[in-house]
């Protein structure tokens, strides 16, 4: 591996750790719903370092929080989240950036914002569920459609997230050149 | 940075991280098929008296679980609605202890005794292609990096409130990520100019 993607790898697992600290935040279209932003980068971890880079950037995220770092969404860290109801959606976030970054490279002649949106809403929205909802079905002892249905309040915000992800990708392209893995 | 490491050591602190990795990992495997409320209640009082030995520290970072609460509502209350509340009781109480107990782990082992308790198991893992140290490397790096991003993120959103008084927007991170590439090229060139990181082309063997 060169340097160059070890050291992206991690300043990427820093940039995820460093949006879930960062204060709620206004999307506009969200009519001032205040969300956080690690599932935006999870996404985005997926659609710029692409498919193997960015899961090993996520999967260093993950890593550093089994180790104590506080740094999920709220200030959690630590293995107690890996107890809780919604960890498969943590360990979700793994395939969920190797899926957004696998669909982000078949996606090759497509401009980049819907390349980037279709990517987060497959991988981000699609997989990261499809880990989460049966996990949190095993773990609270509830059916499948149950546990579906205590999702359901998260699913527009991650919509929202999987939009903004396609400017952001944008204007980071368009700021550095190869700023997105296979473009540029 | 700010852990939810329990900085007055207590006997919990003295134990060797793997034993207490090994404890947690054999008590989740033994509790999973525990499907007794009143079992399930008891053995959660018994994790909150561990807490309390632990001293009055210890004892408030059961506040913690507060960050589950609304999860755990909605658990409740689903169980509720289809079963009874012998299983709303038993479903919440299992995974409160769990979350609990693991806590305690981490609460009372550092970073660095986590990782050398791990990387006897991470050494397993050489032939499928990790390495060590680079990950130790990276995992460095990550570290020093969050506080550095947030200071550089939060520069960005004050500049935005000044000129919009207004909350900032999803488009600052356009340009934070792409800063952030920028950063991270200038460090690999730095790594790689003191032959750090170096995995082929001589000096010290990494790959």
């Amino acid at each position: 591996m060169e340097t160059r993607d070890l050291v992206r790898i991690a300043l990427f697992a820093a940039i995820i750790g460093a949006l879930g600290l960062l204060p709620k935040f206004d999307l506009p279209v969200a009519g001032g719903v205040p969300i956080t932003l690690q599932s935006l980068g999870i996404m985005l971890a997926g659609v710029a370092l692409g498919a193997r880079n960015g899961a090993l950037a996520v999967l260093l995220f993950i890593f550093l929080v089994a180790l104590g770092a506080p740094i999920l969404a709220g200030g959690r860290g630590g293995l107690g989240v890996f107890y809780g109801p919604s960890a498969g959606f943590i360990l979700g976030f793994v395939p969920a950036a190797f899926v957004a970054g696998l669909v982000m490279s078949r996606l090759e002649d497509v401009p980049i914002i819907p390349a980037a949106i279709i990517a987060s809403l497959i991988g981000g929205i699609g997989v990261m569920y499809l880990f989460g909802v049966p996990f949190l079905a095993w773990k609270a002892d509830m059916t499948f459609v149950q546990a579906l249905l205590a999702c359901m309040a998260f699913v527009p915000g991650d919509m929202l997230k999987a939009i903004a992800v396609g400017f952001i990708a944008d204007a980071a392209s368009r700021a550095v050149p190869k700023a997105i893995a296979g473009r540029g | 940075m700010i852990s939810n490491y329990l900085g007055r050591e207590t006997w919990l602190h003295r134990m060797p991280a793997g034993a207490k990795l090994a404890a947690l990992a054999i008590l989740s495997v033994v509790i999973l098929p525990v499907d007794d409320w009143r079992a399930l209640v008891a053995a959660l009082a018994g994790v909150v008296l561990l807490y309390a030995s632990l001293g009055k520290e210890a004892f408030k970072r059961l506040a913690m679980i507060r960050s589950f609460a609304v999860l755990l509502a909605i658990i409740a209350a689903l169980h509720l609605l289809a079963g009874t509340w012998q299983e709303a009781v038993a479903a919440v109480a299992r995974l409160v202890m769990m979350i609990l107990l693991a806590d305690l782990v981490s609460m009372t082992t550092t970073m660095q005794a986590m990782m050398a308790a791990l990387t006897p198991v991470l050494t397993l893992l050489r032939p499928f292609g990790l390495n060590p140290r680079k990950l130790s490397l990276a995992v460095s790096l990550a570290i020093r990096f969050i506080p550095v991003l947030s200071a550089n993120w939060e520069a960005r959103s004050e500049a935005w409130r000044a000129r919009t008084g207004r909350r900032p927007s999803f488009r600052l991170l356009g340009p934070f990520i792409a800063d952030t590439f920028r950063i991270a090229d200038h460090v690999a060139e730095a790594l790689d100019a003191r032959g750090v990181a170096r995995s082929r082309r001589g000096g010290r063997e990494w790959g």
